[in-house]
C-alpha cells in the first residue's frame, strides 16, 4: 500500500472555468477528509461528502473574503479569552482581514470543523500541517471547532447559538453601514433547537438582509436520519413563515450555489436550503446508512475497503505525490 | 431616609446620552425594567426581541464583537435560568462586554418561584470572565452603570427598580471591588449585600444600644470578591461573623466569605443568613423576608446566637423599613 499522504496537491488550474476548479477543490476536500479519517481510524466523513461543494463554493465564489498571503500554520493553544490573556484572538484571520466590504463567516455546527479545515487547506488559507494538529493535545485545530480554531469567528459548538450570534454581527454591521454580508454555514439538525427559530423570527423582524445562511440539508444527525429523530419538514415553508427568504437548491450543484448567493437583498435574511447526499462521492458510506454522523472503523475489512477506495480515487480527485 | 422613584429609568437616559455605542436589548419587559424612558428617548438604540432570551443573549454577543455595548434588560431569572448556555458560550467565553441587568433579585417580587432569582449569584459567579455586582440602594443604582461600563468584559448586575431608598450619600458611589464600611465594632463582623443591607441598618442601632459592637460591611462586588479585605475584617471580630443576603446561602456572599476565611485558616464562627436551600413563594417583600428569616429580626436572632444571650428586642424598637406598596405608581405591574 502507498502511504496515506497528500501534503503536495497541485494547485487548481486557473485557466479552468470556476466551476471546474471549484469541483476540483470539492473533490480534494473529500479526499483530504477521507485521508484524515483513514489515518485516525475515524472522522466526520459524511459531513465532507455532503458539503464539499458547499464549502468549495463558499470559499471560492459565494463569500467575498480578504486574502491570506501565505497559508497559515496554526500556532499552539495560547489560552482562552480573558483579562489575563491580551494575546488572544479568534480564528477569524484565516478568513482574511476584516473590512466593511468583506463578508464574514460563522460556522454554526462546529462539528463540521474538519471539513472547514480541509477547505482552508485547499483554498490556500491554512498550511497542510494544520491537519496533522487535528485533535492533538495543545492544538487549536480542535475536533469540535472553538472560536480560536482556524476559520472560526464565534463560539458555536452548542447547537442553536450560531445564527443568533451571526445576526448580532449582521445588525452591528448594518448599523455601521458595512456593505459586506455575514454568512453562516448551518446544518439541518440544528433547526430542532428553539433558539434558531427565535433568531429567524428576530432577523426577519429587524430586516437583516445582510444575513445569509447556507444549510446542509443532509437529513442526518447524531442519532440517525432527521426524519426519525425529529422531523423538520417542510423546512422551507417553516422558515419562510418565520420571516426568512428561502431558496432551495441541490447542494452539490456548484452553479446553483453560486447563483443563490447572487440574488439581491430584499429586506429579509436569506436561507439557502442545500439538499445534499451524505454519501456523495463515497459510495462505501451507503453501507453505514442510517448511522452516518461519525465514521469509526472497527472492522479491518471495512478499513481496507476505504483504503483501497482512497488509492483508487486519489489521482482522479486531484491528489498527486 | 429619602425614597426615590424610577431611579434607573431617569439615570440610564442621562448616562447613555453621549454613548452611541450603547444599545438596550429588551425581551418584552421594557417598562418592567425601567427601560421605557430609554426606548422613548433613543428609539433607534432600543432593540426589541420578544419573549426569546436565548436569541437575545447570543445576539448581544454578536453586537459586542462589533464594538457595541449591549445592555440586556430583563428579569434576573430569565437571564441565567433560560439562557445560561448562551451567556456562557456566546458572551462569557469570548469575554465580550455585554452588560446584564437582572431585575427582581431574590424575594423582591411577589411573582413567586418562577420570577424569584434566588441562585443567580452562584451561577453567574461560576462563569469565568463574568463580573457580578449587586445594588443595595438608589446611589448604587445610579453608579453601577459606570462601574459596569468600565469593565472590559461581561457584567451581571442585580438591579433594583421602583421606589428605592437612598442609603448611601450620592458622594459615595459604588466602587468596583471596594466594600463600604457602614459601622465599626469588635464583637461581630457583619457582611451584607443588596436589600439585606437596609434590614441590617434597621437592626444595628438597637443592637448597639444593647451593648453589641458590630462592624457592618456592605458588599456590592460579589465577583471578583475582595477576599483579602473580607478576611481582614472578619479577623477583627471577637465573637463571630455573620453574612446576610437575599439569595440561597450556597454560592453567594456567605460562601465567598467562608471560602476566604478557610483559605487563610481563620477559625471563627460564621452564620450565613439567606435562603436555606429552599425555593420561596409568592408574597409581599416584608412577609417573605420574615418567613424566610432575611430581615432585621432574623439578624437579631443570629446575633443572639453568637452572643449567647437573649437581647429582648421588640420589633417595635426597630426603625421603620421602607415598605413599597404592592401596587405602586413606580411599577408597571404588581410583579
Amino acid at each position: 500500500m502507498q502511504p496515506i499522504n497528500s501534503n503536495s496537491y497541485i494547485a487548481p488550474d486557473l485557466k479552468e472555468t470556476w466551476e471546474a476548479s471549484a469541483q476540483t477543490i470539492a473533490n480534494r476536500i473529500r479526499l483530504r477528509v477521507l485521508e484524515h479519517t483513514l489515518r485516525h481510524h475515524g472522522g466526520y466523513m459524511s459531513q465532507a461528502c455532503s458539503t464539499a461543494e458547499m464549502f468549495s463554493a463558499l470559499y471560492t465564489r459565494m463569500m467575498n473574503l480578504g486574502t491570506v498571503e501565505v497559508p497559515i500554520v496554526p500556532p499552539p493553544f495560547n489560552g482562552v479569552a480573558g483579562a489575563r490573556n491580551p494575546q488572544y484572538k479568534s480564528g477569524g484571520y484565516y478568513n482574511g482581514p476584516t473590512g466593511p466590504q468583506y463578508d464574514r463567516f460563522v460556522l454554526s455546527p462546529a462539528q463540521y470543523a474538519l471539513v472547514l479545515y480541509a477547505t482552508l487547506v485547499e483554498v490556500g488559507r491554512m498550511d497542510p500541517q494544520g491537519m496533522t494538529q487535528f485533535n492533538q493535545d495543545g492544538s487549536i485545530v480542535e475536533m469540535i471547532g472553538a472560536e480560536h480554531s482556524p476559520g472560526m469567528e464565534a463560539m458555536t459548538g452548542s447547537l442553536g447559538q450560531g445564527l443568533s450570534q451571526g445576526a448580532g454581527i449582521a445588525m452591528a454591521r448594518k448599523r455601521r453601514g458595512d456593505s459586506g454580508k455575514v454568512w453562516l454555514m448551518m446544518s439541518d439538525g440544528e433547526f430542532q433547537s428553539g433558539q434558531n427559530w427565535e433568531a429567524v423570527q428576530a432577523a426577519g423582524f429587524h430586516r437583516l438582509d445582510n444575513l445569509w445562511a447556507v444549510v446542509d440539508v443532509n437529513g442526518q444527525q447524531c442519532d440517525g436520519p432527521v426524519a426519525t429523530v425529529m422531523t423538520l419538514e417542510p423546512l422551507a415553508q417553516r422558515l419562510s413563515a418565520f420571516g426568512a427568504r428561502v431558496i432551495t437548491i441541490d447542494g452539490h450543484d456548484l452553479k446553483a450555489l453560486a447563483q443563490a448567493a447572487e440574488i439581491s437583498p430584499e429586506g429579509q435574511p436569506t436561507i439557502i436550503l442545500a439538499y445534499t447526499d451524505p454519501c456523495r462521492g463515497l459510495p462505501l458510506l451507503e453501507k453505514r446508512v442510517p448511522k452516518l454522523h461519525y465514521l469509526r472503523f472497527t472492522d479491518p475489512e471495512e478499513f481496507a475497503a476505504y483504503e483501497t477506495f482512497y488509492h483508487d480515487i486519489r489521482s482522479e480527485w486531484g491528489g498527486t505525490d | 431616609m429619602a425614597i426615590l422613584s424610577r431611579v434607573h429609568a431617569k439615570n440610564l437616559v442621562r448616562w447613555a446620552k453621549d454613548k452611541p455605542e450603547v444599545l438596550l436589548l429588551s425581551a418584552d419587559l421594557t417598562s418592567s425594567t425601567e427601560a421605557d424612558l430609554f426606548q422613548k428617548t433613543y428609539p433607534d438604540r432600543f432593540l426589541s426581541f420578544g419573549v426569546a432570551e436565548q436569541n437575545m443573549v447570543s445576539w448581544a454577543g454578536g453586537l459586542a464583537r462589533e464594538g457595541f455595548i449591549p445592555l440586556i434588560h430583563t428579569f434576573a431569572v430569565f437571564i441565567y435560568r433560560r439562557a445560561y448556555d448562551q451567556v456562557a458560550m456566546s458572551v462569557a467565553y469570548p469575554n465580550l462586554p455585554v452588560k446584564f441587568f437582572g431585575f427582581l433579585p431574590g424575594i423582591t417580587t411577589p411573582g413567586g418561584a418562577s420570577h424569584q432569582a434566588i441562585e443567580d449569584i452562584a451561577l453567574m459567579s461560576a462563569l469565568p470572565n463574568m463580573t457580578v455586582l449587586e445594588c443595595a440602594d438608589a446611589t448604587d443604582v445610579e453608579s453601577v452603570l459606570e462601574v459596569a461600563y468600565a469593565i472590559n468584559g461581561p457584567v451581571y448586575v442585580r438591579m433594583l427598580r421602583g421606589e428605592i431608598p437612598r442609603l448611601f450619600p450620592v458622594t459615595e458611589p459604588m466602587r468596583f471591588g471596594q466594600p463600604r464600611v457602614l459601622s465599626q465594632g469588635e464583637d461581630i463582623t457583619l457582611f451584607s449585600s443588596g436589600i439585606c443591607t437596609e434590614e441590617a441598618l434597621r437592626a444595628i442601632p438597637v443592637l448597639q444600644q444593647r451593648g453589641v459592637s458590630i462592624q457592618h460591611v456592605q458588599v456590592s462586588t460579589l465577583k471578583p470578591f475582595n477576599g483579602v479585605m473580607a478576611v481582614s475584617m472578619a479577623a477583627q471580630a471577637k465573637v463571630g461573623v455573620i453574612t446576610m443576603e437575599n439569595h440561597v446561602i450556597h454560592g453567594g456572599l456567605g460562601s465567598r466569605v467562608a471560602e476566604s476565611m478557610a483559605e487563610v485558616g481563620l477559625g471563627k464562627r460564621l452564620i450565613r443568613i439567606g435562603l436555606q436551600d429552599t425555593f420561596a413563594h409568592g408574597g409581599s417583600r416584608p412577609y417573605l423576608m420574615r418567613t424566610y428569616s432575611l430581615d432585621a429580626m432574623a439578624l437579631i436572632a443570629q446575633v443572639e446566637v453568637l452572643m449567647g444571650k437573649c437581647l429582648e428586642i421588640n420589633p417595635s424598637e426597630l426603625s421603620t423599613a421602607y415598605l413599597t406598596a404592592v401596587h405602586s405608581e413606580a411599577k408597571a405591574e404588581a410583579l
